[in-house]
């Protein structure tokens, strides 16, 4: 994207300069190659965890436990018994095997009824944060006044702090409504989560007044503005924050973990947690299954995802 | 930033323009801000309405409890509840290893992802290749990934095979105090990608013409970064730094899915306090911690704050 300019420089007839020249391109070459490498490693680091779990979903049930059963077995005794049996990891599959996805998707549907309850549980968070998140966005972007600082400088506050301080208030007004152990214990502190709020803010201000104001005068009411001038304005903003949110709670472990006490209705990311030897021959093609949304999210929407990184950048302004 | 001076001056101009009119218009132009604020402020009310019964009030609730003996009673025993919680063995513990794994952890993440933007910033081959690559974990949900990890780091496992041909003895990395290790390069495989983009977003918006200044002073590139860069960079790299940091705090995911509930004493964190507390419902000390370890999170964003004003003007200014 960014690119470096270079001035054309007539090679002289001096030969130092020459030279010179020769040397600048020959440390350019090597900052690039060394840039390369640099990149390549880290690039393998990053992938080979990813690509190992997909590759090893193709393995048959029982390669799995012959390879892996006793990293499982020590871990579900919770002992520090050692197995001496080792533990052969293998990139490709000695045969490719649709074993694990054909038991975890036709024979054991707990497994699918936990996907779907992560898709429960996420799904409806993603459509109304961003409603309730695009409609308060609006309001803080349209007029700055004095109190509307102070409470959007709350929800900044709010945004940042971790679950450890947030989760005490939510399970106490949880345990209030009725609510623990139901979905709504975790959906209803989902939707009215400030960080969309705060993204699409960020965004909403940059869109020129006099592009309002025009609308304004031709007699359009809030609403309207709202609805054909900003939303359509803000799409790839609303993209970006909505790829944010859904990866924020397709990997949430905690609020499921403290909100929900029947294991019943657990998504995914927590059960994965407790699968134990009996079951690793499934294991990773349900690892497989839940990491495709959010992978897929990805290809589509990448860089969607990079601008709203970008738009976090620099709390203020 | 750009915004806001937009509107300033949009401001301004609007009293000239009620200088100029008789007073009649003035009326008629404070009615309309008010009837913006009114029915701008309406779009906010849903999520600030959330945000007050899901957040706020409860929050000040927790306040009330952390100050009284118990919910029931209710006798105010002041700062008996945090002396208490400070003298508790197992939260000195938790607070301890959380600091050391954000000491380890947070530094490490910008340098390297720093590193990686620099990298990317050169002009390699599959530059936006090697972007999708870093950002790819940042996609992944941890759940899914634990598996590979846990095979990897087994005592058995491929890491100790690795390490094993270089002469190094077998550890048994996650349930020893390498266990820390562990979860600082889960943490940075997490991680990096998305400060990565941050940096990015900031080394592309360095003035290029400083930069060509300094190279035609023929600057090295090694002052061209710690002199020009590091100085355009010094706000992103604070709120990079924040981040982490706040990233750093919800650790406890993790360590969760790698560890279950009872991990081993160095990845002991905050957030495994909190689930024990929870589980005896002990809400004196659940919400004595999460005030003091929402002081804490203050004293950051205000940091965070004073010295984005602070550096933000220094290279702006």
């Amino acid at each position: 994207m960014r690119k470096k300019t270079i001035p054309v420089r007539k090679v002289s007839e001096n030969r130092g300069q020459k030279r010179k020249v020769n040397r600048k391109k020959a440390w350019s070459v090597t900052k690039i190659t060394l840039a390369t490498v640099v990149a390549a490693f880290f690039a393998i680091l990053f992938l080979t965890p990813i690509i190992l779990t997909i590759t090893n979903s193709f393995m048959s049930s029982s390669e799995i436990s012959a390879n892996y059963g006793s990293v499982f077995a020590t871990n579900s005794s919770g002992g520090k018994v050692y197995i001496s049996e080792k533990v052969n990891l293998k990139f490709i599959p000695d045969m490719v095997s649709f074993s694990q996805y054909i038991t975890v998707l036709f024979k054991s549907p707990e497994y699918l009824l936990k996907f779907w309850n992560s898709v429960i549980l996420v799904g409806p968070i993603v459509v109304f944060q961003l409603i309730v998140a695009t409609l308060a966005s609006y309001g803080f972007a349209r007029y700055r006044g004095r109190i509307r600082e102070i409470i959007f400088f709350a929800y900044i506050i709010l945004m940042l702090m971790p679950y450890q301080v947030t989760l005490v208030p939510n399970y106490l007004v949880s345990d209030w409504l009725n609510l623990l152990d139901t979905n709504w214990a975790i959906w209803l502190p989902g939707i009215f989560s400030p960080f969309a709020v705060f993204l699409l803010t960020k965004f909403m201000r940059r869109i020129p007044t006099s592009v309002i104001e025009a609308a304004q005068i031709d007699g359009a009411g809030e609403w309207q503005i709202y609805r054909r001038i900003c939303m359509p304005l803000c799409k790839g903003a609303v993209c970006s924050a909505a790829i944010l949110v859904f990866i924020d709670y397709w990997n949430m472990v905690e609020q499921p973990l403290i909100l929900l006490t029947d294991a019943e209705k657990h998504p995914l990311s927590v059960f994965l947690s407790k699968i134990n030897a009996g079951e690793i021959g499934l294991a990773f093609a349900v690892a497989t299954i839940y990491m495709v949304p959010s992978l897929l999210i990805f290809l589509y929407g990448e860089e969607y995802l990079v601008d709203g990184i970008t738009y976090q950048g620099g709390i203020k302004g | 930033m750009r915004t806001a001076k937009q509107s300033g001056e949009y401001k301004v101009s609007r009293k000239q323009k009620t200088g100029e009119v008789p007073a009649r218009k003035h009326i008629r132009t404070t009615k309309r801000t008010r009837k913006l604020k009114v029915s701008s402020g309406a779009f906010i009310a849903p999520s600030f309405l959330g945000v007050l019964v899901f957040f706020i009030l409860p929050f000040l609730v927790v306040i009330y409890y952390s100050l009284v003996d118990s919910p029931i009673s209710g006798n105010f025993v002041f700062l008996d509840n945090f002396k208490n919680i400070i003298g508790n063995s197992a939260f000195q513990k938790a607070v301890r290893n959380t600091a050391l794994f954000s000491v380890v952890s947070v530094p490490l993440a910008v340098v390297l992802s720093l590193l990686l933007a620099i990298v990317l910033e050169a002009k390699l081959p599959f530059r936006s290749q090697f972007r999708t690559f870093f950002l790819s974990p940042l996609m992944v949900p941890v759940a899914s990934i634990v598996l590979i990890w846990q095979v990897l780091f087994h005592y058995n496992g491929a890491v100790n095979d690795i390490l094993g041909n270089f002469g190094i003895a077998k550890i048994d990395w996650l349930k020893s105090d390498y266990a820390l290790v562990v979860t600082v390069i889960l943490f940075l495989w997490k991680n990096l990608g998305y400060n990565m983009i941050l940096f990015m977003a900031a080394l592309a918006s360095i003035p290029k013409d400083i930069l060509e200044v300094a190279r035609l002073e023929s600057a090295t590139p090694f002052q061209t970064f710690f002199y020009i860069k590091i100085r355009y960079l010094s706000s992103t790299l604070l709120f990079v730094t924040i981040m982490s940091l706040i990233s750093s705090f919800k650790i406890f995911r993790e360590v969760y899915l790698l560890t279950g509930d009872y991990p081993v004493d160095t990845v002991y964190t905050l957030q495994h306090f909190m689930n024990n507390k929870f589980k005896n419902l002990d809400y004196q000390m659940l919400s004595a911690a999460a005030i003091l370890m929402s002081l804490v999170m203050i004293v950051i964003i205000g940091i965070l704050f004073i010295a984005e004003n602070h550096f933000g003007k220094d290279v702006e200014g």
